[in-house]
């Protein structure tokens, strides 16, 4: 028994055959069938169970709107839950499972939760599960997430690949119906550069699955006659399988492409791209969606959208049931009953909720008219309905027209409000569209084919004449306006059982009775408190009718009681696309250090450090961990020498007759005094006078100056000074390079530092203490004329040079300075190495300056010059900022000496309890001192300067533990600065 | 959204990055007697409109100027965009 339901016709392959399997059952389909298509060939009504009742459930539209079938696709690690059949391509070797059942899909052991379904009305869970509060977790919400939801995860990572592209164009045209493809064509044929792009992987739109005429020809054969023609333009992008899925300001649309999820293995290949498409101009022409009529048990397998019906016998060569009845409140329901019968399928009756005659002759069945379905029977398939007169018709299939709603999604993204219109009875676009974006065909309620052609040419000409191009001569195809008269009807009040309005999320007419009776009324709350057009389908056939069963309750008019905009994406975009190539290594760009690859060779441990990958330690055999790398690194560096890559510091080239003063603006210290050859520290405040950042800048010549800055902040203080150069004082002659990547910089500290240079820097260069002393600078030559610029600085404490190179030479100039450096025992240090040094020597870092600390905390009040312009120091001299008993830097060390500091520790007074009115301050830096033998800490201390010597606790809540430490000075290496002026 | 840079045309916002209120050119006299409760009007003070917002833009994935961009915080649409340079010597900012 294979393809039962297979019918003549469609834009199938006969001549191939797939082999498919659904939960594990074997069937076949062509291709060109969905998976859908292919159930509903195989006679696979039943294909999922309900999100909360738990209730079978069949295959109820043939789009992108189905809120029932969604199933598990694929496995392992491919495997994807959530996934629509109605828009899945069937390719051979597809393996698809139902969900959201336990046990088997025909004996779900959930479906009890239907016989309970009287408690789990609207609001249940918020009414239920609201005490005791300890419950939610422990046993509610584990409850709660067994038995609700929908599909579940392979729970390991996404094998494979998604990509994100850039697209222009002058006019963007969404969905490839009859208007999309007419306004493609009217556009086209202009010389406008478009991109045609719908979400099927067949373009067309509804004229595949029509049997109305364009131009004297079938619908579906024009389309391709007219896709044929885009396709040989050069200016005419067309995007099948691709989804618009949200309108962004300023012309910028969002698709996604489904590029290899029709094959059966993406082959390397992406498998979806997500596109930014930048477009002058915009047609949406999305379509319509048809929606449901409510009545008794209009949930079975067998129910279905009439549309969709005919999209599956005329487009799929399908026909969902062998006896096929249609429920309709239009003309258009009319249509599905033709063409049925024109395919030899039995339409034993249509029941029009109008009293009006035939709309067209179809043979063989009864026209039952003001009358309605009550109820169906048929618990896991449709086996017959009850009319509202009480006689039953047997059948396996009832086709339900509610008529359409105009899909104004994307007009929507821009805060626009749709429009009601009574005529087709459907909210049609507001004027408020997002800018550039124009609205043709059913998406603009003109319902029939004759309109939407004519339309989709008009308002596409309108859009390229507004860019300037020729609009195209009139040549519109022939098509006729088939009649599409509707009334509004939204569900049988004389059914008695209850009425699904939201298929997806199980909500019924009496739930929205019963929001309305509990005063959720408006239209935000009616979908919160019932859970109304949430999940995979937002809504999409619920949303209408639940608003107008609400109107119906509240006695006003369906536009008087809202309505329900809506929020990009219009379909579903995988968090994968969204991510694109950003993942694991590649989640951000990272940077290398000129002598990465010498590090690397060298076992040298990376730390992240912003987005550059640092040396942390170089451990050597035999270290047991990262402390023996450490300590032997520090200790190493100051008794002979040490050498580390600073190359990530920022480094900013000032230069400009007017350098000098404007480092005196942006500096909290004088800088227009300081000469050339020489290096001063600077200390930068915000604005409101808190400190920012250090660094030293070095004046290389009369207008030409290096900053440095911290690693951290190297592009935030180029943007600051960018902004000060030009918004504060745009007529300074200054001008700003980053040089950071230009030059690689090494630290080369230690008591051995101007020995081993001495061999490196070229001989001309006089390198004594007298001819360059602390805190020098000047341009030097290395290795025989390599040009170089050395700066005599320190942050380790010791005698210490920073030497740059252009950034080229830098990983030869770690190979020059380690090989120079052999004889001297010269060790590379990491950053752990730096951090040691820089706390034994109480250099402030991130840690200190963490942006809540004043040049007054830091010590360094003194240097806020106030006798010139500069950024921040008119805040820095609030008074509540220079309290006399505000926290002060200070060094730390532990009373017992063998226990290890923690960073983040409070102070406490000795004999105050630990609270925070006792709170003395904090421990900002740790760390062990392989030079002093214990642990020293940097920490904050009210009045801390005036405190040497006095005891008092560090108490860390978070880890549980409490010590006595001293206050000391923070240098606790070399005091005087005798070293780093040897 | 797209910035039309007035140098370098229309460019994508993601290439710049947002500041703020434009009023931050304007930083007060450091010398001015009530110089403490200006720059705390500069520093903290913010008009926060619904409608059109002069504020300030810096293409750092391009040409590093500061713009001046007047974009309606409702509808998103910019209505002018000026070189910051030229907008602070408007104001008086020149040496």
């Amino acid at each position: 028994m294979s393809q039962v339901n297979r019918i003549s016709g469609g834009q199938i392959d006969r001549s191939q055959e797939f082999k498919f399997t659904f939960n594990g059952k074997e069937m076949r389909g062509h291709p060109g069938d969905t998976l859908a298509s292919a159930l509903l060939a195989n006679a696979q009504r039943l294909v999922g169970r309900s999100f909360k009742y738990h209730r079978p459930r069949g295959i109820f539209t043939a789009g992108s709107e189905e809120p029932n079938a969604l199933v598990e696709l694929r496995s392992g690690a491919h495997l994807e839950p959530n996934t629509r059949a109605t828009v899945t391509e069937l390719f051979d070797g597809l393996h698809a499972k139902s969900q959201n059942h336990r046990g088997s899909l025909d004996y779900d052991l959930m479906a009890v939760t239907d016989l309970l379904s009287p408690f789990l009305s609207a609001g249940f869970y918020y009414k239920t599960f609201m005490w005791p509060r300890a419950f939610w977790e422990k046993l509610y919400e584990p409850i709660i997430r067994k038995s609700a939801g929908l599909g579940s995860l392979s729970m390991r990572e996404d094998p494979d690949i998604y990509d994100k592209g850039y697209l222009h164009c002058d006019l963007l045209v969404i969905g490839a119906g009859p208007t999309g493809l007419m306004a493609a064509l009217t556009a086209g044929r202009a010389g406008a550069r478009v991109i045609l792009a719908d979400e099927d992987f067949t373009l067309g739109g509804r004229l595949n699955s029509e049997t109305l005429e364009v131009g004297g020809m079938p619908g579906a054969g024009w389309a391709k006659e007219a896709l044929v023609e885009l396709a040989a333009m050069d200016n005419v992008r067309l995007m099948s399988r691709t989804t618009v899925y949200g309108a962004y300001d300023h012309g910028v649309y969002g698709a996604l492409e489904r590029c290899t999820d029709h094959l059966a293995s993406s082959g390397g290949k992406p498998r979806q791209i997500l596109w930014r498409v930048t477009s002058k101009r915009a047609v949406l022409a999305a379509g319509a969606t048809e929606r449901p009529i409510a009545f008794g048990n209009n949930d079975r397998p067998g129910v279905m959208l009439a549309g969709s019906v005919r999209s599956y016998a005329n487009r799929y060569g399908v026909t969902p049931g062998q006896k096929v009845a249609v429920f309709t409140n239009n003309d258009d329901g009319w249509r599905t009953a033709a063409d049925l019968v024109a395919k030899g399928v039995h339409v034993p009756a249509i029941i029009d909720v109008r009293d009006a005659p035939a709309v067209c002759d179809v043979p063989g069945a009864r026209h039952i008219r003001k009358a309605g379905v009550v109820d169906t029977v048929g618990r896991k398939g449709l086996k017959s309905i009850t009319l509202t007169d009480g006689q039953m018709i047997p059948l396996d299939c009832l086709a339900v027209s509610g008529g359409w709603n105009p899909n104004v999604h994307l007009t929507c993204h821009q805060r626009g409000r749709p429009e009601w219109r009574d005529e087709i009875s459907a909210f049609v676009p507001g004027r408020d569209l997002p800018p550039g974006m124009a609205v043709a065909g059913a998406a603009n309620g003109a319902m029939t084919l004759a309109a939407a052609l004519a339309e989709g040419q008009t308002v596409a000409n309108a859009q390229i004449e507004a860019l300037g191009y020729k609009p195209g001569k009139a040549d519109l195809p022939r098509a006729e306006d088939e009649p599409r008269d509707c009334v509004p009807y939204w569900h049988v009040r004389e059914s008695t059982k209850r009425g699904w309005l939201d298929l997806q999320n199980d909500v019924t007419v009496k739930d929205v009775k019963q929001s309305h009776r509990e005063g959720f009324r408006s239209v935000e709350h009616l979908k919160r408190y019932t859970t109304l057009g949430m999940a995979t389908d937002q809504g999409k056939t619920a949303n209408i009718p639940a608003l107008a069963i609400m109107a119906e309750c509240t006695g006003k008019t369906i536009p008087e009681t809202g309505t329900t905009i809506f929020r990009p994406p219009y379909t579903p975009v995988p968090i994968g696309a969204l991510g694109g190539r950003s993942r694991g290594r590649d989640f951000r760009p990272y940077r290398l250090t000129p002598s990465h690859n010498w590090a690397k060779e060298n076992g040298a441990t990376f730390v992240e450090v912003g987005n550059w990958l640092r040396a942390q330690w170089f451990a050597r055999p035999g270290e047991k961990g990262w402390r023996d790398s450490v300590d032997r690194e520090v200790l190493a560096t100051r008794k002979s020498v040490g050498i580390c890559d600073v190359t990530t510091l920022g480094k900013i080239d000032v230069q400009g007759r007017d350098a000098a003063a404007f480092l005196n603006k942006v500096y909290a210290n004088g800088f227009a005094k300081l000469a050339v050859g020489r290096v001063r520290y600077g200390l930068m405040l915000r604005e409101d006078g808190i400190a920012y950042d250090d660094g030293t800048t070095a004046r290389m010549s009369e207008n030409h100056f290096v900053m440095t800055t911290t690693t951290a902040n190297a592009v935030l203080v180029f943007r600051r000074l960018e902004f000060a150069r030009q918004c504060l004082w745009p007529d300074m002659d200054v001008h700003l390079i980053s040089t950071t990547d230009g030059w690689a910089q090494f630290a080369v500290a230690g008591p051995n530092a101007r020995n081993l240079l001495r061999k490196v820097v070229d001989e001309a260069h006089d390198l004594s203490n007298e001819a360059f002393p602390f805190m020098a600078c000047g341009e030097v030559t290395v290795c025989n004329g390599t040009p170089a610029r050395l700066f005599r600085i320190s942050f380790s404490g010791e005698l210490a040079y920073e030497v740059a190179v252009p950034a080229r030479y830098g990983n030869a100039m770690m190979d020059v300075l380690i090989e120079a450096g052999r004889e001297f025992d010269a060790c590379p240090y990491g950053t752990e190495a730096l951090g040691v040094m820089r706390i034994e020597k109480g250099h402030a870092a991130g840690n200190e300056l963490n942006g809540q600390t004043t040049a007054h905390n830091l010590g360094m009040g003194r240097m806020v010059s106030q006798t010139k312009e500069c950024i921040g120091n008119v805040l820095s001299q609030r008074p509540e900022m220079l309290l006399e008993d505000a926290v002060k830097l200070v060094g730390l060390r532990p009373v017992d000496r063998d226990r290890g500091l923690i960073a983040g520790s409070h102070f406490i007074n000795k004999g105050d309890a630990a609270t925070m009115d006792n709170d003395q301050g904090w421990m900002s830096s740790v760390a062990y001192s392989p030079s002093l033998g214990h642990s020293v800490g940097l920490g904050f201390i009210k009045r801390g300067d005036a405190r040497m010597g006095e005891i008092l606790r560090a108490v860390s809540p978070v880890h549980g533990t409490e010590m006595e430490v001293e206050i000391v000075s923070a240098h606790f290496i070399d005091p005087e600065g005798e070293r780093l002026r040897a | 959204m797209i910035i039309n840079h007035p140098l370098l045309g229309p460019r994508d916002a993601a290439e710049f990055v947002y500041l703020g209120d434009a009023a931050l050119i304007e930083r007060p006299d450091w010398q001015a007697s009530d110089a403490a409760e200006a720059f705390h009007e500069y520093g903290y003070l913010r008009d926060n409109p619904a409608g059109k917002h002069a504020e300030l833009w810096y293409h750092e994935q391009g040409d590093r100027s500061w713009l001046v961009v007047t974009r309606d915080t409702v509808t998103h649409e910019i209505t002018s965009v000026e070189m910051a340079r030229d907008v602070a010597r408007a104001r008086g900012r020149s040496k």
